[in-house]
């Protein structure tokens, strides 16, 4: 949806770069320049995905939005005051899940707003609703080493939902989802964002995925992590493979992320040649 | 049953074979008795009411010694894990103490403290105190940083990380501490009672080998191993009811 520029954007990101290293264990001992002069802004509202290959520093974007990884350079601000640390108005949905093992689903799930100091009529609540929504209902006192990969991941996004933060930031969330269940996690999500109005971030490595949920595409480019191209899928929801449009979209998108590939395999084979 | 059957096989085998030497290669009961001989000793010690007597003056001394020792071992592992300036203060003082067997201090824990109860809880004290703080500080410092990353994320104070994810993470290496504490307290508390005092097990088997009473002996030593299985099988209880939510080798 086209947004009115004169808004301030949520997330502004200005020429952020991050580098890793130099890696003393690498045979090569150059730093990994995960981010480079990276421009972004996300408005209110907006659903934004960040495509690329594995590696290309989606994960490190993110977590500097979150205030988790400061930037070596750059500014980084969200609702209009710079970046300093993590905080809930940011929840995250990290790649790897993690639950706390040694809470109950619930707990899991509860524990953002037992920080809050959250009433427990409303905790009790709160957390019904979301394991319904997340078809967790009956898992509640179960332990996550009780549940499947999919079951986590629910797990996971209920948590960051429980606390009900204006700005959702995702980490490749349906990675470990199989096909059927992905497809109906998307609906959800487009469902409680559309419900919801709230602005999400959105790493993955799925380019249909990308083109099924997002305003803007974000594509990454390989070492150095930058803006590659930001594509406007502008497609009316709900989007399927079939709708008119779907496949335009994802051919261009495709074209780009191969063509980052194909560069990216081409620097390795050069570099393995020396 | 079956089970229980299976794990009784292999002490019923020895105690066969033990008999049987004893009775058939004519071993002098003064350096092996029978295991039927140390059995009716056994009997005899305990309706004496003397095993009773030994064995609480033993538990007592492990109480008080485990409890001053995992008492201070324990908060002091906790905040040295979770604030690495304390660790570097304090890491270098324990690294030097820690290789010191607790048997190396017998000497000065007798010059400090004299004979009786007080040199025994200090030697317990000691032997329980370092695998608890060692095993307490690596259970910290090993929970996955992940989980501080979500706890900060949802706006965790420090006293709710502290409390909700570093204590628990940090729990099944606490409990294993708790565990090899205990171990070596009753090995100290032996030690100790050998030489400070003249009660409890420890005392008792050694005064039997001045009358070269060896059923006693073995029967001293028989009640040492039973006790040790009995706490033992306590402190595996306790670590399954705490960690019902591992996933370790040992609930899979
Ligand atoms: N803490 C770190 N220390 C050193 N290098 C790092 C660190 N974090 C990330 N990197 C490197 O930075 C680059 C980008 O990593 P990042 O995790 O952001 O990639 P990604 O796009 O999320 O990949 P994936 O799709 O596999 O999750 C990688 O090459 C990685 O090796
Ligand atoms: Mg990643």
């Amino acid at each position: 949806m086209p947004e009115p520029k004169d808004q301030a954007p949520v997330v502004r990101l200005r020429g952020v770069r991050k580098q890793f290293g130099p890696d003393t264990t690498a045979a090569s001992g150059q730093p990994i320049h995960a981010l480079d002069g990276i421009d972004l802004d996300v408005h209110q509202g907006e659903l934004v995905c960040l495509l690329g290959p594995s590696g290309c520093g989606k994960s490190t974007l993110l977590n500097v939005i979150a205030g988790f990884v400061k930037p070596d350079a750059g500014t980084v601000e969200a609702f209009g005051r710079p970046v300093v640390a993590p905080g809930p108005e940011r929840a995250m949905v990290f790649q790897e899940y993690a639950l706390f093992p040694w809470m109950t689903v619930s707990e899991n799930i509860a524990f953002g707003l037992e920080i809050k100091k959250a009433p427990a009529a409303q905790v009790r609540e709160t957390v019904e609703a979301l394991l319904a929504k997340l078809s967790l209902r009956g898992f509640g006192d179960r332990f996550p080493k009780d549940l499947s990969g999919g079951m986590r991941q629910r797990v996971a996004i209920a948590r960051a939902l429980a606390v009900d933060s204006p700005m959702l930031l995702m980490d490749e969330p349906f990675g470990a989802l199989d096909a059927l269940t992905r497809r109906s996690m998307q609906e959800e999500l487009l469902r409680i964002w559309g419900e919801l109005r709230k602005t999400i971030v959105f790493v993955t490595h799925g380019i249909d995925e990308s083109v099924v949920l997002a305003d803007r595409v974000v594509v990454m480019t390989y070492r150095p992590g930058t803006v590659k191209r930001i594509v406007e899928v502008g497609l009316p929801r709900p989007r399927q493979p079939a709708s008119p449009g779907f496949a335009a979209v994802l051919a261009e998108l495709t074209a780009l992320v191969q063509e980052e590939q194909m560069r990216h395999e081409r620097d390795e084979a050069s570099a393995g040649a020396i | 049953m079956i089970r229980a059957l299976r794990s009784l096989a292999a002490p019923l085998v020895v105690l066969l074979c033990w008999e049987a030497t004893c009775r058939f290669a004519h071993v002098s009961p003064a350096i092996l008795p029978p295991p039927s001989q140390v059995a009716r000793k056994w009997i005899e010690y305990l309706r004496g009411g003397e095993l009773a007597a030994d064995a609480l003056s033993t538990l007592f001394r492990v109480a008080v010694g485990f409890a001053l020792g995992a008492g201070l071992a324990l908060p002091l592992g906790l905040w040295m894990g979770a604030r690495d300036r304390v660790y570097t203060v304090f890491n270098p003082l324990i690294q030097v103490l820690r290789p010191i067997p607790p048997i190396a201090w017998i000497p000065l824990s007798i010059l400090w403290f004299g004979l009786g109860n007080p040199p025994s809880f200090f030697l317990i004290a000691l032997g329980a105190f370092f695998p608890v703080l060692m095993n307490t500080i690596a259970g910290v410092r090993n929970v996955d940083a992940i989980y501080l990353r979500v706890a900060q994320n949802l706006g965790a104070s420090s006293a709710t990380l502290f409390r909700r994810v570093l204590l628990p993470g940090a729990m099944p290496q606490i409990l294993a501490g708790l565990r090899i504490g205990v171990g070596v307290a009753f090995i100290c508390v032996i030690v100790a009672e050998m030489i400070a005092v003249n009660n409890g097990l420890g005392y008792r088997i050694l005064e039997a080998r001045e009358y070269f009473w060896s059923d006693k002996i073995i029967a001293g030593m028989i009640t040492i191993g039973l006790i040790g299985l009995v706490i033992d099988t306590g402190m595996a209880r306790l670590n399954d009811r705490l960690l019902r939510w591992h996933r370790g080798i040992e609930s899979a």
